[in-house]
């Protein structure tokens, strides 16, 4: 579904991916885990087409198409979305209408009519079922006023009600207590099928002991420089990263 | 095609075959102002000897005027002497059919899904041959009458209801009030007259849209609105497509009155041509606008939506006289390219236990400068006295420029007065969201500014509040990326 090849790319001139390779298919979950600094966010912003981020080499095609050629909304409506990191707060634009509009712009894209308010609300109440949201946040502004998990959780109620075939999980467990973690991984997993693909970009293990991945990936300077499976997670969880800059030639002041 | 179709055709192919229409053409008059012109714009109308007086005073007091400077905003200097204040309203230049329509004008009214038949009144295509027009502004005028409501143009109001104009004109907004003002006193073509007797309320919203002659003499519109005790009315004024006019200078004056317990709702979309990209061209629209709450427990509510004109400087203010009045103000300025807006409210605390609220947004993409000008004065008298002010801009691109300029007075001590502002801008953060959700980035930034503004837009009447969300967007059109 997602192929990454050789994707370099930087911000400010500074470089920050240094050629990515990475493969998802249909049906898997993967895993981009590393120290900080190592270009995970990079790396989801870069396909989602955050204009900040210059692409200057490598190529990336989702199901067929080139992806890097595409607008951010294009993107979206392909079918590829992003759980943002820091959900930004967008006052005065009703929840449900943005929502709402959201899906009816995938799905004019993929020639399906549009939904009314009610067709809509039927939906959405599954959805928040899933998250265990109440119907009273649909009355508010975008994430605001939202506390931290509760943007999170908003985020993954995007993602059921959107329905992409890939989506990005920018760190969504940062900030987030034990509870609120199970309640978003639960939402991912029920999500999972094998028509669609998630990239999970996780500092911290503890995330994959909730959202099983098939594989798992070691970013560190911009390079993936590990790959294995779930098992690889765990070596990370008992060990940390230096061994990971050690083997990658880090002088010995970088290793904390 | 029908007979009339016919007519019509014929008449037009004449039109073009020889470029004029005798007995139209010789309607208007040549340019300049002094008091003949006056006298014979006063003759054509036929009006009584008394209102001839009162313009010809209004032009005496403006002579000895100077042009105001003091808002913020620039523009090329006007020259009075170049204007004609008595043009026809069928006059040479409308177009013979949408195909004589610039085509982003054209572009605009489908984007706000204006139908074709409108989109050809409003382009001032043969509005005779509209006739579903007509007839539903007969059958509308007949329940009015019923209710003894009186809407209709001023210029018949004067013939008709001589008595209504003679007590109210000029008592809200005084000849001598200011410089445009003045002039408007002395040459206004035409306007909306409104009487709603005592304890009716108005069964439906009152458009200028259903006077038909309404276009084409806005230049120098004067507008009276009558409430008596205890009635209610709200009032519609302008439209969302774009209103293109030769004129440059739009001088309008409203006056309304609102006796004791009476209430009028006037709402206006104003969306009048503004200027070309390089700040070429566009209209000026200086405008008094007035409302006297006479009447113990009366109440007076502005709504504006200001997205056209290069240039828009007005104050549409309320005088609360009547103990317990209520005066409320809700605007949203939006200037794009090189517009620029000084714009506000003025409200007046005479009476007892008075209530004002405003709530301004402003938007400022492109080029743009938009001031917020308010005045909030509270009288000695006037004990009690409530004003809640919140003025908020927004700012899109960092090339535009948004100011604010509020004035308080305040000579009652047991007054309460609140002012709050913001200043924001649309994150690009905030439109990457909305992208990475599907939604384009013309669609988000209308989202965001509908969200700005929505509780100002929650003050119109439901369909113009439709109309006014897309024309938002529209207006916006190109600020971002």
């Amino acid at each position: 579904m997602l192929n990454v090849h050789n994707l370099h790319a930087s911000i400010n001139g500074n470089e920050i991916l240094k050629g990515i390779n990475l493969r998802v298919n249909a049906g898997e979950v993967h895993a981009i885990m590393g120290p900080n600094g190592s270009g995970k966010s990079t790396l989801a912003s870069v396909l989602a087409g955050r204009e900040e981020f210059e692409v200057t080499q490598g190529s990336v095609t989702f199901h067929g198409l080139d992806l890097l050629d595409m607008a951010p909304e294009e993107r979206a409506r392909e079918g590829l979305f992003l759980a943002f990191q820091y959900p930004v707060e967008i006052p005065g634009v009703n929840s449900s209408y943005f929502l709402r509009t959201a899906l009816n712009a995938i799905r004019e894209h993929n020639s399906k009519k549009s939904l009314g308010a009610m067709e809509f609300l039927k939906i959405i109440r599954e959805k928040l079922e899933l998250v265990e949201m109440d119907e009273k946040f649909l009355k508010r502004s975008i994430n605001e006023g939202f506390s931290g998990g509760e943007k999170k959780r908003n985020e993954i109620l995007q993602m059921a009600t959107l329905e992409p075939k890939l989506a990005v999980l920018d760190e969504t467990d940062s900030g987030l207590d034990i509870d609120a973690l199970k309640i978003v991984a639960n939402g991912v997993n029920k999500l999972r099928n094998k028509d669609n693909a998630f990239i999970v970009v996780t500092h911290y293990q503890r995330l994959l002991n909730y959202i099983i991945p098939d594989y798992v990936h070691v970013l560190y300077q911009g390079k993936i420089v590990k790959s294995g499976d779930k098992e690889l997670a765990l070596h990370l969880e008992d060990y940390g990263y230096d061994w990971v800059k050690e083997q990658n030639g880090a002088p010995v002041e970088d290793q904390v | 095609m029908t007979d009339e179709m016919e007519t019509l055709q014929e008449f037009t192919d004449r039109d073009y075959k020889y470029g004029f229409v005798s007995d139209i053409e010789s309607d208007s008059l040549p340019k300049g102002l002094n008091e003949q012109v006056i006298q014979t714009i006063s003759a054509r109308k036929k009006e009584p000897e008394w209102l001839l007086e009162w313009r010809l005073k209004a032009f005496r007091l403006w002579q000895k005027r100077e042009e105001p400077d003091w808002a913020n905003v620039t523009f090329n200097p006007v020259d009075y002497q170049d204007i004609v204040y008595f043009a026809a309203p069928k006059n040479l230049d409308r177009p013979k059919s949408l195909d004589d329509v610039a085509p982003e004008i054209l572009d605009m009214y489908n984007k706000l899904g204006i139908p074709l038949q409108e989109q050809e009144v409003l382009a001032g295509v043969a509005v005779d041959a509209v006739l579903d027009s007509v007839s539903v502004a007969t059958t509308f005028k007949e329940k009015l009458a019923e209710l003894g409501i009186i809407f209709c143009s001023f210029s018949e109001a004067v013939q008709n209801h001589p008595d209504l104009v003679k007590q109210y004109l000029g008592t809200v907004v005084p000849p001598g009030d200011n410089f445009y003002a003045s002039l408007n006193s002395a040459v206004f073509s035409d306007g909306s007259f409104v009487y709603i007797p005592k304890g009716v309320r108005c069964p439906m919203e009152l458009s200028t849209y259903f006077r038909i002659n309404a276009q084409f003499t806005g230049q120098f519109e004067r507008t009276l609105i009558i409430a008596e005790e205890g009635s209610t009315v709200s009032y519609l004024e302008g439209c969302t497509a774009p209103m293109r006019d030769e004129n440059q200078l739009h001088a309008a004056v409203v006056e309304l009155i609102a006796l004791d317990n009476a209430t009028i709702k006037y709402s206006t979309v104003q969306n009048w041509y503004p200027g070309d990209k390089n700040g070429v061209g566009g209209i000026y629209n200086f405008v008094t606008k007035r409302g006297l709450c006479k009447g113990a427990n009366s109440k007076i509510s502005w709504t504006q939506v200001e997205t056209g004109s290069a240039i828009t400087w007005k104050y549409p203010g309320c005088v609360l006289q009547g103990d317990n009045s209520v005066g409320e103000f809700y605007s949203v300025a939006l200037t794009n390219n090189y517009q620029q807006a000084d714009t506000g409210t003025k409200m007046v605390h005479i009476g007892k236990n008075t209530k004002s609220t405003i709530v301004s947004k402003g938007i400022s993409a492109g080029f743009g400068q938009n001031s917020y000008r308010g005045q909030v004065k509270i009288l000695p008298g006037a004990v009690d006295a409530r004003n809640f002010s919140q003025c908020d801009s927004l700012l899109i691109g960092d090339k535009c420029g948004a100011h604010t300029f509020p004035y308080i007075e305040v000579k009652n001590s047991t007054a309460q007065v609140e002012h709050e502002a913001t200043t924001s801008k649309i994150g690009e953060d905030q439109i990457f969201y909305l992208n990475q959700r599907g939604i384009s980035t013309e669609d988000a930034v209308s989202m965001i500014v509908n969200g700005f503004c929505k509780e100002v837009l929650a003050e119109l009447p439901m369909e113009f509040a439709v109309e006014a969300r897309k024309l938002l967007g529209v207006s916006l059109e190109g600020s971002v990326g």
